[in-house]
């Protein structure tokens, strides 16, 4: 069996060490070794976003990207961003508008929220929806979603931002 | 998913090192989005997987006068974020942020794209239409290779074992020259390519004649292929509905696809035709600044 390596890294801010196999994605590791299981596995092959973490900042399917490579990396999961003050605008916004049923893909879907608007804080509708494509969920019929990453974006802008 | 060793060389002469000594049971990693799902359907079998992420080589990223040099490890969202590839390379802007959705454009490469050799590789056209060369280091040495001949079948491409792809280079565009990628697919995004087209024009200094024109297709043959003929065909020509018609065609008989669950070969060589007629349009826009972008 291939050396376990420990890998180091931050997550949600906080240092982090754990030792894996090569063979393990991260959203196992996240999953079964260190307890954040609020990022799901929907189709572990990189079609559904449930598994979506923040590496580095930038929205990534954590089923897709080995443990091994997240050495020094920053991650941020769904376990992050509410605050100790209260949840997030956009979780507050997902709540207000309904965009959640069974709540499997809603952490992917605020992650890569979280994604769009700190790096488009203006999106329209159609950038919204071709930024969140790699999202799927078979609750909601999306609308609602799009409805509540819209109010998030309007007010995150009206309120001073927290960070 | 299988146990496989791991390796993250910090050299080009390493990496090469490492797959001459497993001799095909390694495989190198970049961003994962392919390879990864690979090794967790049985479909590769790897004993070593090579991160070649920290390779100087793999992630040079570079536009100047002498063209554009792109790394086979710089991820998607690097180069359609490029103001300057945005500009003069734009056909490679659009395959990149269109290749599955965002959290796959933060990881995945072009270089990956390329290696994986799907015919329906969303990067292939656009790289075939810019005149892309594939830059190979190997145990011989370094090679080079038209992008269009990389590609030997489905899911296969020329690499002998040992041999490592380094960097696509492409030329540096003329002036009054444009390019665009556009794929049909049944759904808005997401989705793998029924028919990708990829061209790239240059005009006159009026914008009325063609000088050169390259067309790539993909998805409809086992390779992405060049049409050939287009350049012939629209070399001196007015640029108008005639002459791009005539090249929609070239494409429609090049066109070799299969019937399978995303489309049949009546339609997939129908589409071919109206992309090609589509993309070269918007080639031509963009060559004359009057595109949006």
């Amino acid at each position: 069996m291939a050396k376990k390596r420990i890998i180091t890294t931050t997550i949600n801010g906080r240092e982090e060490q754990f030792l894996c196999e090569p063979r393990q994605t991260l959203l196992e590791v996240l999953r079964d070794q260190l307890d954040l299981t609020g990022t799901k596995e929907g189709c572990a092959n990189g079609n559904c976003g449930a598994c979506t973490v923040l590496l580095d900042g930038r929205a990534v399917d954590s089923c897709l990207v080995l443990a091994v490579e997240c050495e020094g990396a920053q991650l941020d999961t769904i376990e992050g961003v509410a605050s100790s003050e209260g949840l997030d605008v956009i979780q507050q916004a997902f709540l207000e508008q309904a965009a959640l049923q069974c709540g499997v893909c809603t952490p992917g879907f605020i992650m890569s929220a979280k994604a769009l608007l700190a790096e488009n804080p203006d999106a329209t509708e159609e950038e919204i929806r071709f930024y969140l494509a790699g999202n799927l969920c078979r609750c909601t019929g999306y609308d609602k979603i799009i409805r509540a990453v819209q109010q998030a974006a309007t007010d995150r802008q009206a309120t001073a931002p927290a960070t | 998913m299988r146990d496989f060793e791991y390796d993250a060389p910090a050299t080009l002469a390493e990496a090469v090192a490492v797959f001459q000594e497993h001799n095909g049971r390694a495989r190198p990693l970049a961003g994962g989005t392919d390879l990864i799902d690979h090794v967790r359907t049985g479909r590769l079998e790897p004993d070593v997987i090579v991160d070649v992420k920290q390779i100087p080589e793999l992630n040079v990223l570079e536009c100047s006068s002498d063209g554009l040099r792109l790394g086979a490890a710089v991820p998607c969202y690097k180069i359609y974020e490029h103001e300057q590839i945005q500009a003069s390379y734009s056909a490679i802007a659009d395959s990149c942020h269109i290749i599955g959705g965002i959290q796959i454009q933060n990881r995945a490469t072009v270089g990956g794209n390329v290696c994986n050799a799907s015919p329906a590789a969303d990067a292939s056209p656009s790289l075939i239409a810019l005149e892309a060369t594939c830059v190979i280091a190997g145990p011989q040495g370094t090679r080079e290779l038209p992008v269009e001949e990389f590609f030997s079948g489905p899911g296969r491409n020329v690499l002998q074992p040992g041999e490592l792809l380094v960097e696509l280079k492409l030329p540096a565009p003329s002036q009054q020259s444009g390019s665009h990628y556009r794929r049909f697919i049944p759904r808005n995004e997401m989705d793998i390519a029924v028919v990708g087209v990829g061209a790239a024009v240059t005009l006159d200094e009026a914008g009325q004649l063609f000088e050169r024109a390259r067309v790539g297709l993909g998805a409809v043959a086992p390779t992405p292929l060049l049409v050939e003929e287009v350049d012939g065909l629209l070399q001196g020509q007015p640029v108008n509905e005639e002459s791009i018609e005539r090249a929609a065609s070239a494409a429609r008989s090049l066109a070799k696809p299969i019937d399978d669950m995303r489309g049949t070969v009546e339609f997939r060589k129908h589409v071919a035709g109206v992309l090609t007629r589509r993309v070269l349009w918007e080639a031509v826009a963009r060559a004359r600044g009057d595109s949006a972008r």
